[in-house]
């Protein structure tokens, strides 16, 4: 799960860590009376959208007058911020983050995560700050450092130290870095977050360390155990298809092409998507039914994929388990009748009692084809898809 | 043979009382399994599927001299679940719960870290060995028993390939769902390694899928130890980056875990790697 950058950053202020002096604004009035209060003569006025690469967009904004700030807030509230990690209809700005600007010297990166490979929390941290910290790494690997954190011993003081030398720090700032290091940590582990980055973690003329950008991912195997996290979630800057698939636990991803997919099992259902490519076939989506498969879940599933107007056929893959073929099958005829499906649908049912599936699907007067083999299905639908 | 559990293994299921505990714990006794018991806190003494019930795991080794546990608890239970399993000496511990927190494995597998028990999963299928003993969700009566070691992170895709080698005739010597999450117990190299050890198998299947860096390592540890012809499949070649596909494990994030990166890992070490996941069992046979 995501949250805003300002909802960040006040989690931030409860651990410690330093952020400009700032508050979120829901209209262009509210905005400017904030910057007032604020004082100073400059401000940096934010669109808040789940999304990076904000600046290049005209997302981030930098205001000399109070005027300025109304009008930068104006312009953005309302609408939809399109960058590059968030797709082309882009993400609704319902917020802006209006702060103070200071006098930048350096600009830090700074970041906690798991680390899968190696089990354990990491830190890493480089001097080249403000910059794509995955061309960093692969660019100038020598300019990042990494610290894994042992779960039992948790951070020490040493690895801070480390981290503060390695990015350049003197004097005060090396204790400094270390409050924020371990005050990153404490969020980390409370609120059960899977990443946490500062970039750029700024060093300002004065030699202050502080938070310019935050952002916060949580797991979402745990975020039931955080309420706070869960208040804090903002369904609009989710795919709404997404959001509704949760709701009837089922796992949905929209892709872009018109061959809609629903599959029992994560991996099974990424196999069938890459079959149908393989096939000559563009995936709809990524829809995983779970092990169930009850006719309601298949209904919701059907209505989901239907919902794309760029659907042209469905196929649908059932390896039947422990469930068998024949039950699915009366889901599936039940479904495809219920929510009144009329483009075509391919199933292939593999498991116990296939035949019998198979048999039920066949010649019911409505567009459905009983695949008896995987690759034929996928080529079926292909070709279904194309002749559409 | 058989690697890890054969037709002696004494099993006991935690969580044995719920509902999935109770229907696959079902499921596994109509196998075959030796299932002696199960743990459900505050029910020891009941009698549950004709299978005594203990308080404690440690009870029930005590009692049933189990040496492998399966794990039907929800997720936020789970850790604690596999950590009593390992305190009371169990040496093969399948936990199928899908859903722990990543940092609650975190915790357990730096707990575990020297205690020489095995954990299969979590968020997986479990282990089979056809005809012999049955731990986990797998629907028993696809196996064949017979050659071929499956490894897999993902259940369903255990399953086709399971369908696909009993379709050659081939059968299965052990199949084993290694589970869908980025923090988790045996590894692929953990698996290939007793496979490669053991003589029963002859040929193994290796499903794969995007996230992580295990089917590397796979890769190396392949073209450096195990003479045994390998087929791989990997899954997720059409999955956009950043988003998790089902399984919390199955995300490419900053240009890692690319379904293309472990194809060409794997092709360079080697290793047979179908572009179809209908091709795994003929591929297979194709190779012995």
């Amino acid at each position: 799960m995501n949250i805003h950058e300002y909802q960040a950053k006040q989690l931030f202020l409860h651990y410690a860590i330093p952020a400009p002096d700032g508050k979120q604004a829901t209209t262009p009035e509210s905005a400017e009376q904030v910057a007032k209060e604020l004082g100073g003569d400059g401000w940096v006025v934010k669109a808040q959208v789940h999304a990076g690469g904000r600046g290049k967009v005209g997302g981030v904004k930098l205001a000399k007058t109070l005027a300025e700030v109304a009008e930068f807030s104006r312009d953005m509230l309302g609408k939809r911020l399109v960058t590059k990690q968030t797709g082309a209809e882009g993400l609704p700005i319902n917020s802006v983050l209006i702060e103070k600007t200071y006098p930048i010297k350096r600009e830090l990166y700074l970041s906690v995560l798991v680390d899968r490979g190696s089990e354990r929390i990491i830190f890493i941290a480089s001097a080249a700050g403000g910059m794509d910290i995955e061309t960093v790494a692969h660019e100038t690997p020598e300019q990042i450092i990494s610290i894994p954190v042992h779960p039992a011993a948790g951070l020490q003081g040493y690895q801070c130290r480390k981290v503060a030398y390695a990015l350049g720090l003197k004097g005060a700032q090396i204790k400094a870095l270390g409050k924020i290091m371990q005050g990153l940590y404490d969020l980390f582990l409370d609120k059960d977050a899977s990443q946490i980055e500062i970039n750029p973690l700024i060093e300002t003329d004065s030699g202050e360390l502080m938070a310019l950008d935050a952002k916060i991912n949580f797991d979402d195997n745990a975020v039931e155990a955080h309420p706070d996290i869960r208040a804090m979630k903002d369904a609009e800057q989710e795919d709404e298809k997404e959001n509704k698939a949760q709701q009837f636990g089922l796992n949905y991803i929209t892709l872009e092409g018109n061959i809609g997919c629903m599959v029992n099992g994560a991996g099974l259902a990424m196999a069938t998507m890459d079959l149908v490519k393989l096939k000559g076939g563009q995936p709809a989506n990524f829809l995983d039914v779970g092990g169930g498969t009850s006719v309601e879940k298949v209904c919701e599933a059907f209505k989901l994929i239907l919902s794309d107007a760029s659907v042209k056929a469905v196929l649908v893959n059932i390896f039947g388990g422990i469930v068998q073929c024949d039950i699915i099958a009366a889901g599936i005829l039940a479904a495809v009748e219920q929510v009144h499906v009329t483009i075509p649908v391919v199933v292939r049912l593999e498991g116990t009692n296939a035949e019998q599936g198979r048999a039920l699907l066949s010649n019911t007067g409505l567009n459905l084809y009983a695949a008896d083999d995987l690759a034929h299905a996928a080529e079926q639908v292909v070709a279904l898809a194309e002749a559409a | 043979m058989s690697i890890l559990i054969d037709k002696d293994t004494k099993v006991i299921c935690q969580g044995f009382t719920g509902k999935q505990g109770t229907f696959h714990s079902q499921q596994a006794l109509d196998y075959g399994t030796k299932l002696v018991g199960g743990v459900t806190p505050e029910r020891g003494g009941e009698i549950h599927l004709g299978l005594p019930v203990f308080n404690t795991v440690q009870d029930a080794v005590n009692d049933t001299g189990a040496t492998a546990s399966v794990i039907y608890v929800p997720p936020f239970f789970a850790a604690d679940a596999i950590l009593e399993a390992v305190d009371a000496g169990i040496k093969l511990i399948v936990c199928i719960t899908e859903g722990i927190p990543i940092l609650q494995m975190l915790r357990v597998k730096a707990a575990m870290a020297g205690t020489g028990a095995l954990l299969i999963g979590p968020n997986c299928p479990g282990v089979i060995t056809p005809g012999s003993c049955k731990i986990g969700i797998m629907p028993g009566h696809i196996h064949l028993p017979g050659s071929i070691g499956i490894v897999s992170r993902s259940g369903t895709l255990t399953y086709e390939s399971v369908h696909q080698t009993t379709a050659q005739g081939l059968g299965q010597s052990t199949c084993v769902g290694i589970g869908g999450d980025p923090i988790h117990g045996m590894n692929f190299v953990d698996v290939l390694s007793r496979f490669q050890a053991d003589e029963q198998t002859k040929g193994i299947v290796m499903v794969g899928e995007i996230g992580g860096g295990e089917e590397e390592e796979a890769a190396d540890y392949i073209k450096a130890h195990v003479t045994k012809p390998v087929v791989a499949y990997i899954a997720g070649q059409t999955a956009p980056p950043g988003k998790r596909m089902g399984h919390a494990g199955a995300i490419v994030t900053g240009g890692k875990g690319t379904a293309e990166g472990k194809v060409a890992a794997l092709k360079a070490a080697g290793i047979e790697v179908v572009s179809s996941p209908t091709d795994i069992g003929v591929a297979m046979k194709g190779c012995l």
